[in-house]
């Protein structure tokens, strides 16, 4: 089948059974791939009542039809699960050069049942498939462990490694690859550490085949100068998605002081260009990608030195805002920190500020905790991201749970500044005076992640941009006016956005060209055409897109009892507490108008008003549930 | 041609091995690439353009000497090659691949085409070169 491998990979870890079957055509035609496969697998796959972290939850690995082929930044993979933090639908990607590798070892898919006798780790160098023990990697750090792989097995294996807080099953626990590119959320970490999985080694020496090379190969030369011509290929890449840092601040939407308010006075330490200056060694590009966002860096503070990839926005934003740390430095290095012990940078530094904030507010003592902690205070961060990661006390214990269990068990208020949705820690953006971004974040189908649909710049300026063009321009005031509720309107933007971003989730390549540079989408259904020899548009693309949305609600509904519209909503804080500083001072989005948000939202996607998608929708996109 | 090499701008993104697997034997394999990048992480953090700058040791030890230098380039002459594999344990690079459809060993005859897609100036054709022919 042009475009694609060709196979699915089926380990049974339980019965140390490995299957290769061909890959379904007719799944290609309807999912397209990556997180297309993800949703239909889990779907159909995913036994009854299913545990996240039994054996019976599938860890899934999924490529696209564009992965691994000449055009720009064609390196994503994507992972899927019944996520261990929400419950619900999982999935995460990272780029990197993970999934290429898998294709040209001959497999689009893999999926992995199951649980290990021993600690092990999963073994493919082409045809070859094997479980292997992983004693000596059992109990690395992720960095540590693929260092050691890459030694034992040699450079050229592409390899995913969980760390210390996947074995011990710590619910944000993430995937690390390529020494510094996760994928992050959900939990997905602990999923492979649940099923005694410390580590995947692929190497690839096959070839994809392709329906017109000749002319895949014309269009993608195409494809990278017209990349190279935009604007923010020299504006944009130099300092990654950390460049946004300054503008975020300016517009307050900064997540400061878990969230307390949305603008902090240091942001000038911390930004992008501090990055540059302070830490990167080179830029650390993914497959085939033109405009690296990764900066590969050394950081150097009291607690100690790391060479670390990053930090990016998210980081920078929930560490140096959300916990207030001052310092790229002491950022660097809790980034490195988490990447090491393997948890989610977001959903870490998010716990590790809603423990400081139940301190100050004498919700949570110093014994519970083993010392005093706050905010700003880099001894503070880095103690409690080790005492979650390692679940080192009955606090521990606790916190690696995520906020949602953990402002359940403490309660007395807890819960209106546990900052998440759906059990997911929420990322980087601050939405009290951002509507569309506020209701992307509810509505996002893994819980408070902003990369299904990024629309500030929507809130912001009242259109569509890329984010170049954004943060070119600036803000242009100290103070913003109040949002405008137009219900309708950003239910509209945010459902388009929400095809729009995950459409590339199905392709198995970047966004970050369409999205921060602007390069248009039409080209992405052209690659795929030439590479797949299958005629689609960017319109039928979406049409996709909008089934697996679909798709994904309906594993939530089907996993938890009573889903529904309460899953939706932001944390209390958001509804109920005005912003107290910054350029939004004053201004909170009110719980009639988040209704009124979710009513506009599940009117236009025809679902009920509970959320729940109606038999009409899922036939109307194809499902047949 | 020439080729130059800026190691400290390269990204590790791969883009010029796929590009030249798809030159040179059109295939989408990477594996097949005449280069390596060698990513030295996690210390110090950089990466390191393996490439073949002619060097010869190829030839040298070809028993039937079916490698020869023309115009600056060593090149393999198929119908002398024995495929006894031996140039492609003696190069210094490990920048030689052997072909699966004839087991014929293969190497860089600076077509170029890593130079013409690298996004990031990392690998250059030689401004001397393109003088040189301009004249």
């Amino acid at each position: 089948m042009d475009g694609y491998a060709g196979k699915v990979l089926r380990i049974d870890l339980s019965a140390n059974q490995i299957i290769k079957e061909l890959l379904s055509e007719k799944m290609c035609a309807e999912f397209i791939g990556g997180r297309g496969f993800v949703a239909k697998t889990l779907y159909q796959e995913l036994p009854p009542d299913t545990d996240p972290l039994g054996e019976n939850n599938l860890f899934i690995i999924a490529t696209g039809p564009l992965s691994g082929h000449f055009l720009p930044a064609s390196g994503k993979t994507h992972f899927g699960s019944k996520s261990p933090a929400t419950g619900g639908y999982a999935d995460s990607n990272m780029g990197g050069h993970f999934g290429p590798a898998l294709k040209y070892a001959g497999y689009d898919m893999a999926v992995i049942t199951g649980k290990a006798a021993i600690p092990s780790y999963i073994f493919i160098q082409d045809n070859t498939v094997e479980i292997r023990p992983a004693k000596t990697y059992w109990g690395k750090g992720s960095l540590t462990c693929e260092e050691m792989m890459k030694k034992d097995l040699g450079e050229d294996f592409q390899i995913l490694t969980i760390g210390p807080a996947g074995e011990k099953l710590v619910k944000f626990a993430c995937i690390s690859h390529d020494f510094g590119r996760q994928a992050g959320r959900t939990g997905i970490g602990a999923v492979l550490g649940s099923k005694n999985i410390k580590a995947i080694a692929v190497k690839g020496t096959g070839n994809i085949p392709i329906f017109d090379l000749e002319k895949a190969y014309i269009k993608g030369k195409e494809a990278f100068k017209k990349v190279s011509e935009k604007p923010g290929f020299k504006g944009w890449t130099p300092e990654g998605t950390a460049g946004i840092t300054d503008w975020v601040n300016e517009v307050g939407a900064f997540p400061a002081k878990n969230f307390q308010t949305s603008h902090i006075d240091h942001c000038h330490k911390i930004n992008g260009k501090k990055v540059l200056e302070r830490l990167k060694i080179t830029d650390k590009g993914c497959y085939c990608c033109p405009t690296p966002c990764g900066k590969y860096g050394k950081t150097k503070t009291a607690l100690g030195s790391a060479f670390m990839e990053g930090p990016e926005f998210e980081t920078i934003s929930l560490f140096g805002g959300s916990c207030m740390l001052e310092s790229i430095e002491e950022i660097a290095y809790t980034n490195y920190l988490c990447d090491e012990l393997g948890i989610d940078t977001i959903s870490g530094a998010s716990v590790a500020a809603f423990v400081i904030e139940c301190f100050e507010k004498g919700l949570i003592t110093k014994e519970a905790i083993g010392k005093n902690v706050k905010f700003g205070d880099f001894d503070s961060v880095v103690y409690l991201l080790e005492l979650m990661s390692l679940r080192k006390n009955e606090l521990g214990d606790l916190l690696a749970q995520g906020v949602k269990v953990a402002s359940e068990k403490i309660k007395n208020g807890s819960e209106k500044f546990a900052i998440h949705v759906k059990g997911l820690e929420w990322t980087g953006y601050e939405c009290r005076n951002a509507p569309s971004m506020m209701l992307a974040y509810m509505t996002a189908d893994i819980g408070a992640h902003h990369n299904r649909a990024w629309v500030l710049g929507h809130d912001v300026v009242g259109a569509a941009t890329n984010v170049h063009d954004l943060i070119s321009a600036g803000a242009d005031s100290d103070t913003r006016p109040k949002a405008v509720i137009d219900s309708e309107a950003s239910a509209q933007f945010v459902i388009d956005s929400q095809h729009t971003r995950p459409a590339f989730d199905l392709l198995g390549c970047c966004r970050l060209q369409m999205m921060e540079l602007g390069f248009e989408v039409e080209n992405y259904a052209e690659l795929y055409s030439v590479i797949t020899g299958k005629k689609m548009t960017w319109d039928d693309l979406i049409k996709v897109s909008e089934k697996v949305w679909n798709l994904t609600r309906m594993i939530w509904v089907r996993e938890i009892k009573d889903f529904g519209r309460h899953f939706d909503y932001p944390p209390v804080r958001f509804y109920e507490e005005p912003t107290p500083s910054g350029p939004n001072k004053g201004y909170c989005i009110s719980k009639k108008e988040i209704d009124e948000l979710l009513d506009a939202y599940y009117s236009a996607r025809g679902w009920d008003k509970n959320g729940i998608p109606t038999e009409k929708t899922l036939n109307s996109v194809g499902l047949k549930i | 041609m020439k080729l130059k090499f800026n190691h400290a701008d390269c990204s590790g993104c791969g883009v010029c091995k796929l590009a030249c697997s798809i030159k040179n034997f059109q295939l989408v394999t990477p594996a097949k690439a005449l280069l390596r990048i060698q990513g030295l992480f996690p210390e110090p953090g950089v990466y390191q353009i393996h490439f073949c700058d002619q060097c010869g040791e190829c030839a040298e030890v070809c028993p039937t000497e079916a490698i020869v230098l023309q115009d600056g380039i060593y090149q393999i002459d198929e119908d002398e090659c024995t495929k006894c594999h031996l140039c492609v344990e003696a190069c210094p690079h490990d920048v030689m691949i052997i072909k699966n459809e004839d087991d014929i060993p293969a190497k860089c005859i600076l077509c170029g085409e890593c130079a013409k897609v690298c996004p990031r100036e990392a690998i250059i054709i030689s401004q001397e070169q393109i003088a040189e022919e301009c004249e």
